[in-house]
């Protein structure tokens, strides 16, 4: 999704007056882009960082904001580059724009490892022309000057100016065409745990969600879908809810009926009081049993190989385990609910949204008002969570529609019961698992995948051919573990409950099935389980590594009282390594109690640690809501659950001791948000097999399952 | 349609709202208080939590109705400047993440410390333990809590 820059970006230069320097990277298709009309040439676009009369400096941030502090950590090392004094630096949200920052998709673990080069060569370019301004006003050699805190110095003489002083000047230089970037040793700012510039905002409530924008004249609304995934409207009379004091209209859009009210008070009661006659559909008579044996039933017949080494047929080994692990729907359950602000206007239209994808919000508005996508201005807020929930751009449709009719600034709210009826689910999936060993060393591993496709779901067209889902595999076909005789394959089994990108996608259901079938081989070889692993991943030294580090500062192999156990797993994700080793204690009815997560990870070279640490913290509270609860369940083709009585998170009575490690690395930035969450459950799991001999094969844990 | 009064934060405000509307819609679209977040609107997950004459409630399931008059203390209220001793111990943790759930955090346990300038983990816990956070910052919450606890002292 992300646009990879493959030959050197080239630098634009504005120099309007007043306005300072404004520099910043133009990616290579713009030229193209305008050549054929499609955008504007101006001064303005492609603006990374810009220096202000005054010294202060602004950086752009072109990703969204939703807790992983991208708003400081991209900042950081454009400032790191440039040698500009922290305290100077402030961030700005970009705007929606097709082309000008590159993609602004927020996904994938990616901000930070995507964005790296380009950010650094952005500072360094300004830092140079500041360097080169300076030399000109002393009339000295560029190289007797160097970049400091803000400053441009004269090393011999002591002579200095600000930044700002040397504004307007470097703003009438050209751009070097290659701007020497630091050797990583020199680094004063990446590398050090820095205060979110957003944390203060966030504990006096003056940090602006989406939920909070308010605009004059603004409208409220609400939609009623139909719970049951398909269906449609068949009548519905809006007498009652028009009656509900503060409420202005209702009337049918393509999802469902919006509810026009004065506030959100009013359109909430509105739907609460809409009669509305459904056209349930065929999918009404299915529910959470029949998915399984439908899945069960696919599972068994054809499926598409992802990955064949050696002979895996023919097998005559004298130990033959096979598993079967199970994982169910989930859900994102953003504290925010999904929710926009929406304004058509006669030519135009203006979108304020928590959002992960500002671009397709700006695309799908134009071609829905059959507008240009210059018409669209899409202002992202900050996102009350995203996790992958926020890619999807289904509520800012609600709100445009709403608009469109009202002619008036809408605000879109979705309650939790919408929330929590329409997401688009983690997937569910089994995995059919077989393993073998000769003489206690493993020789075979057979791994089915039978889950639904997301992009299989959005787009079936390109899976009619029997194509492989690539991502629906990912975390599966490329077990690390050294083993001679590998199948792994997928079956697709979709259905009309929507699915989409949870935190690690498809990572989080595969590595529950790989770390907990590899636990099980261990047993069957008589070997301490990370031992195991070890001798198995001697080729990987990354996985190695984390797992040595996770190992060795949990204490693996400590005694541990009844009852309770110790479980390792590890994983690579979005270019990134991580391994845990929990503690648990099962308790006698059968209630599993996480008492401490030890984590390592291994994602490179690392912008700000304590915003790494504060990811993996996050991971595992996330991983663990859904190792211990959070399950999501259909009954008559509906969500069964509602709001967080029914979907339960983890709370803070629940929650464990967690230590974060990072591994000390040179080598080029890897994610942080996702890779954290694959390793909790099985580690959780396993844990649970050491603490009471019982096999965890299903998600959630349940005390059924524990007897 | 009904009249009522409300003091928040020191201000005094005179409004017409229905009777059932609860404090927390008040708030946020009447009167402009953002700070106090939708997160459920049934009392599940506190992100609306604020105070009533000094005691933590939940925003979303009080009537307008029944406050009418009262002293109300929202996120806002604590202080303007980040100055409150648990504002700055949940800077200084780097306790938020997405933010969104921390008005309630902060609120349930700003009434916390004020019944017990001095808890420990259980009493944190079970003060806590009704505020959800998705992001995970428990762990950091419960460090913050303490250190607003010492800097009291």
């Amino acid at each position: 999704m992300i646009q990879q820059l493959s030959r050197r970006d080239f630098i634009k230069i504005s120099s309007t007056a007043g306005a300072g320097l404004i520099m910043g990277i133009t990616l290579p298709y713009k030229e193209r882009l305008v050549a054929a009309g499609i955008v504007e040439q101006t001064f303005e676009p492609n603006v990374w960082v810009s220096i202000h009369l005054d010294n202060t400096i602004t950086i752009m941030a072109a990703k969204s904001e939703m807790g992983q502090d991208i708003r400081t950590s991209l900042p950081m090392i454009v400032a790191e580059e440039l040698e500009a004094d922290w305290s100077q630096v402030k961030v700005a949200q970009a705007d929606a724009h097709p082309d000008k920052y590159g993609s602004q998709g927020t996904g994938g673990s990616g901000s930070i490892r995507r964005s790296f080069t380009r950010l650094r060569k952005a500072g360094a370019t300004a830092r140079e022309m500041l360097i080169q301004a300076a030399a000109n006003k002393w009339d000295i050699s560029p190289t007797e000057c160097r970049a400091e805190k803000g400053k441009i110095l004269h090393v011999s003489s002591g002579r200095s100016f600000t930044f700002g002083e040397l504004a307007e000047a470097a703003s009438k230089l050209p751009a070097p065409d290659d701007p020497q970037l630091k050797p990583p040793k020199d680094f004063k700012l990446i590398g050090r745990s820095m205060s979110g510039l957003d944390t203060p905002s966030r504990v006096n409530g003056t940090a602006q969600f989406g939920m909070d924008v308010q605009v004059p004249n603004m409208v409220y609304t609400t939609v009623l879908r139909c719970p049951t995934f398909g269906g449609k409207i068949k009548s519905f009379n809006p007498q009652k809810a028009k009656k509900v004091n503060g409420v202005i209209d209702a009337f049918e859009i393509d999802e469902g009926v919006a509810i026009v009210g004065k506030n959100t008070w009013a359109v909430i009661k509105g739907q609460q009081a809409l009669d509305v006659d459904w056209d349930h559909g065929g999918f009404a008579n299915w529910d959470s049993k029949q998915i399984k044996d439908m899945m069960e039933k696919k599972g068994a017949g054809k499926a598409i190989v992802a990955r064949e080494d050696g002979n895996v047929f023919n097998v005559k080994d004298d130990q033959i385990i096979k598993a079967q692990y199970e994982v169910p729907f989930t859900h994102h359950a953003t504290m925010e609910p999904m929710n926009c602000v929406v304004h058509v206007k006669r030519n135009a239209c203006e979108i304020w949204a928590p959002t992960q994808v500002p671009q397709r919000i700006q695309t799908t508005a134009a071609k829905y008002l059959g507008m240009d996508v210059k018409a669209i201005t899409v202002h992202v807020t900050l996102l009350g969570g995203g996790f992958g929930r926020r890619l999807w751009a289904d509520f800012v449709t609600d709100a445009l529609q709403v608009s469109k009719k009202t002619k008036k600034p809408v605000k879109l709210v979705w309650t939790r019961e919408d929330d929590i009826a329409h997401d688009f689910f983690r997937p569910t999936s089994i995995h059919k698992l077989q393993g073998s060993l000769s003489k206690k060393t493993v020789n075979l591993w057979k791994h089915r995948v039978v889950a639904p496709s997301i992009s299989g779901q959005m787009t079936p067209e390109r899976f009619k051919n029997g194509r492989l889902d690539r991502s629906a595999v990912n975390g599966a076909s490329n077990l690390p573990y050294a083993i001679p005789n590998v199948l792994v394959d997928y079956v697709m089994t979709n259905t009309k409950v929507p699915v989409g990108w949870w935190r690690s996608v498809y990572n989080s259901q595969n590595a529950f099935a790989n770390e907990g079938f590899i636990d099980e081989l261990a047993e069957a070889a008589g070997k301490d389980s990370f031992q195991f692993r070890l001798d198995l991943l001697k080729d990987s030294p990354r996985h190695m590594g984390v797992l040595k580090l996770a190992a060795e500062r949990a204490g693996w192999g400590k005694k541990l009282g009844k009852n309770k156990g110790m479980g390792i797993a590890v994983h690579e994700s979005f270019g990134s390594w991580a391994a845990m080793v929990a503690e648990v204690t099962v308790g006698e009815k059968g209630a599993v109690k996480v008492d401490k997560i030890t984590s390592a990870i291994d994602c490179g070279l690392v912008v700000n640690p304590d915003g790494v640490k504060a990811q993996m913290e996050s991971a595992i509270v996330y991983g663990l809501t859904s190792t211990l609860k959070g399950e999501i369940t259909i009954e008559k083709g509906a969500v069964v659950q509602s709001n967080f009585h029914d979907f339960e998170l983890l709370r803070m009575d629940e929650m464990p001791k967690v230590n974060v490690h990072i591994v000390k690395s040179a080598e080029p930035p890897g994610g942080a948000g996702e890779p954290g969450l694959p390793p909790v459950a099985p580690a959780v799991t396993n844990a649970v097999f050491a603490a009471i001999g019982k096999r965890i094969r299903r998600l959630p844990i349940k005390p059924e399952d524990l007897i | 349609m009904p009249k009522f009064t409300l003091h928040v934060n020191g201000k005094t405000h005179r409004l017409n709202v229905v009777a059932d509307m609860p404090l927390l819609w008040v708030l946020r679209d009447e009167l402009g208080y953002t700070g106090t977040k939708y997160g459920c609107g049934r009392g599940l997950c506190g992100a609306c939590t604020l105070h009533l004459d000094g005691e933590a409630i939940r925003a979303c399931m009080t009537a307008v109705v029944n406050v009418d008059g009262a002293e109300i203390t929202t996120i806002e209220g604590l202080s303007t400047d980040n100055s409150h001793p648990l504002q700055k111990a949940w800077i200084a943790e780097e306790a938020p993440q997405c933010g969104y759930c921390q008005s309630g955090q902060i609120m349930t346990a700003a009434a916390l410390l004020d019944r017990n300038p001095n808890p420990d983990d259980k009493d944190i816990d079970s003060a806590m333990k009704m505020n959800l956070c998705r992001c995970g910052t428990y762990d950091r919450v419960r460090k913050a809590i303490h250190r607003a606890a010492k800097d009291k002292e």
